[in-house]
């Protein structure tokens, strides 16, 4: 089994108009190189699924000002000026999902569930168009799962199965995005042989992940 | 009081609130400066909603690392027993009731303890991140905020910009006073002696509750 593939090869996998879970919270956590590279491929009128859109010059921020999305899901972009720009001048579908509502979703995504219910939303604009439950006397909205056709994420370590540990807060988003897209392509600081790293230390299992592309450093 | 001196003065007084054993999410700006009062000897377990508890100070220079950041992207450290997590796991915490605390700043909040600080229709509109979460699902919701913004009432009647959440905040602590918001209104818990209960009125939309006992803020 020959996880290890190219940056190159990598990002071939991802065609236009297709929708991508990106990792991280304003770049920590990011597959730089791998969003380095598809930024300088250009591909295109692709959806976003990630929980930010980071800064400018920084993580998926950087496809963001080459336009690239023509839509993006996530929590927050008040960081990121030009994806503001986009949304007010409708070039850019943005659509802006509660952090909390947004994990849950790609965990939905991959767990084979049709949805979540949640108690956040309820009584704002997020529970427009959405249906509301009440269980146990207590109203939820009803939030639908996420899947993507490539999920490109970031670890520290990967074993050539892709058995995957994380470094310091870079999990946040990588562990369940990991579970939800058709392909899913780890970027590493390194890769191990088979057997290096603890069972017991390892965050997601590597039947999750397709490809690994090894970053090499930090 | 200067800027920073007020916002000192509140970030103090909201620090008093805090328990040995409390877990805390402090939200940017204002509300992280919380973390500069903690009370002494307690053990307080700070939240970052983007994975972890035990938040650290501020690396020094040339110790940061790019992997260990806080909630504003900002390079932090974390503390001897803390404990690294994900999105999922971090927002578990939160909406399900295990943060003993959460502060954040407001644009306006009312006196039926809704809160708007997530968008300006037309002008600002940089997404909710974790705010819907964190109001809807911590134990207290406290707003930390200056009581005012350039003259402009912010402690309302009714919010009129879009709401974070419904019915979910508890206190209001402001350079005027500390308020609770109950199911009657808001009552003036306690009043910065620099100022009187008709100043302070005079600066709040909402019709307050002074109760018989109402004490001064002392830090």
């Amino acid at each position: 089994m020959h996880k290890r593939i190219s940056i190159e090869e990598a990002i071939e996998k991802i065609e236009d108009g297709m929708t991508i879970m990106v990792g991280g919270f304003l770049g920590c956590g990011n597959p730089h190189r791998l969003v380095e590279a598809l930024a300088a491929k250009g591909t295109k009128d692709l959806t976003l699924i990630c929980n930010d859109t980071s800064f400018p010059e920084y993580g998926v921020g950087k496809m963001v000002v080459n336009k690239q999305f023509k839509k993006i899901i996530a929590s927050h972009v008040g960081t990121n000026p030009e994806t503001g720009r986009q949304m007010n001048e409708k070039e850019t579908e943005v659509v802006l999902v509660p952090q909390g509502t947004l994990a849950e979703q790609v965990r939905a995504g991959g767990a084979g569930l049709g949805g979540i219910l949640t108690p956040t939303g309820v009584g704002t604009v997020v529970e427009e168009g959405k249906e509301k439950l009440t269980v146990d006397g207590v109203e939820y909205l009803l939030e639908k799962p996420l899947r993507a056709d490539v999920a490109l994420i970031a670890a520290q370590k990967a074993d050539e199965y892709g058995n995957l540990v994380y470094f310091g807060a870079t999990r946040n988003f990588n562990n369940l995005m990991a579970t939800a897209a058709e392909t899913v392509i780890v970027e590493v600081e390194e890769v191990v042989a088979v057997g290096e790293l603890d069972p017991n230390e390892v965050v997601t299992p590597g039947i999750f992940v397709s490809h690994i592309v090894n970053g090499g450093d930090k | 009081m200067d800027k920073n001196q007020i916002k000192g003065f509140i970030a103090k007084r909201v620090a008093q609130e805090l328990k040995d054993g409390d877990v805390v999410n402090l939200g940017i700006g204002l509300p992280t400066m919380v973390a500069n009062y903690l009370p002494e000897g307690a053990n307080i377990f700070l939240q970052s909603e983007n994975g972890f508890i035990g938040v650290g100070p501020v690396p020094l220079e040339g110790h940061e690392d790019m992997r260990v950041v806080n909630a504003g992207g900002q390079c932090v450290t974390i503390l001897p027993g803390g404990v690294f997590f994900d999105s999922a796991t971090s927002f578990g915490i939160i909406r399900g009731g295990h943060v003993d605390m959460t502060v954040l700043g407001a644009l306006q909040v009312d006196e039926k303890g809704n809160l708007a600080n997530w968008m300006i229709p037309g002008k600002m509109v940089p997404g909710m991140g974790g705010a819907m979460d964190l109001v809807t699902g911590a134990k207290k919701v406290v707003i930390a905020m200056e009581h005012t913004a350039k003259g402009a009432k912010k402690i309302l009647k009714e919010c009129t910009l879009p709401l974070t959440a419904a019915h979910q905040v508890d206190y209001i602590v402001t350079e005027m006073g500390f308020m609770e918001v109950t199911k009657e209104g808001i009552v003036l818990r306690e009043i910065n002696p620099e100022f009187s209960v008709e100043q302070v009125q005079e600066a709040t939309e909402a019709t307050l509750i002074i109760p018989e006992d109402l004490k001064e803020m002392t830090l």
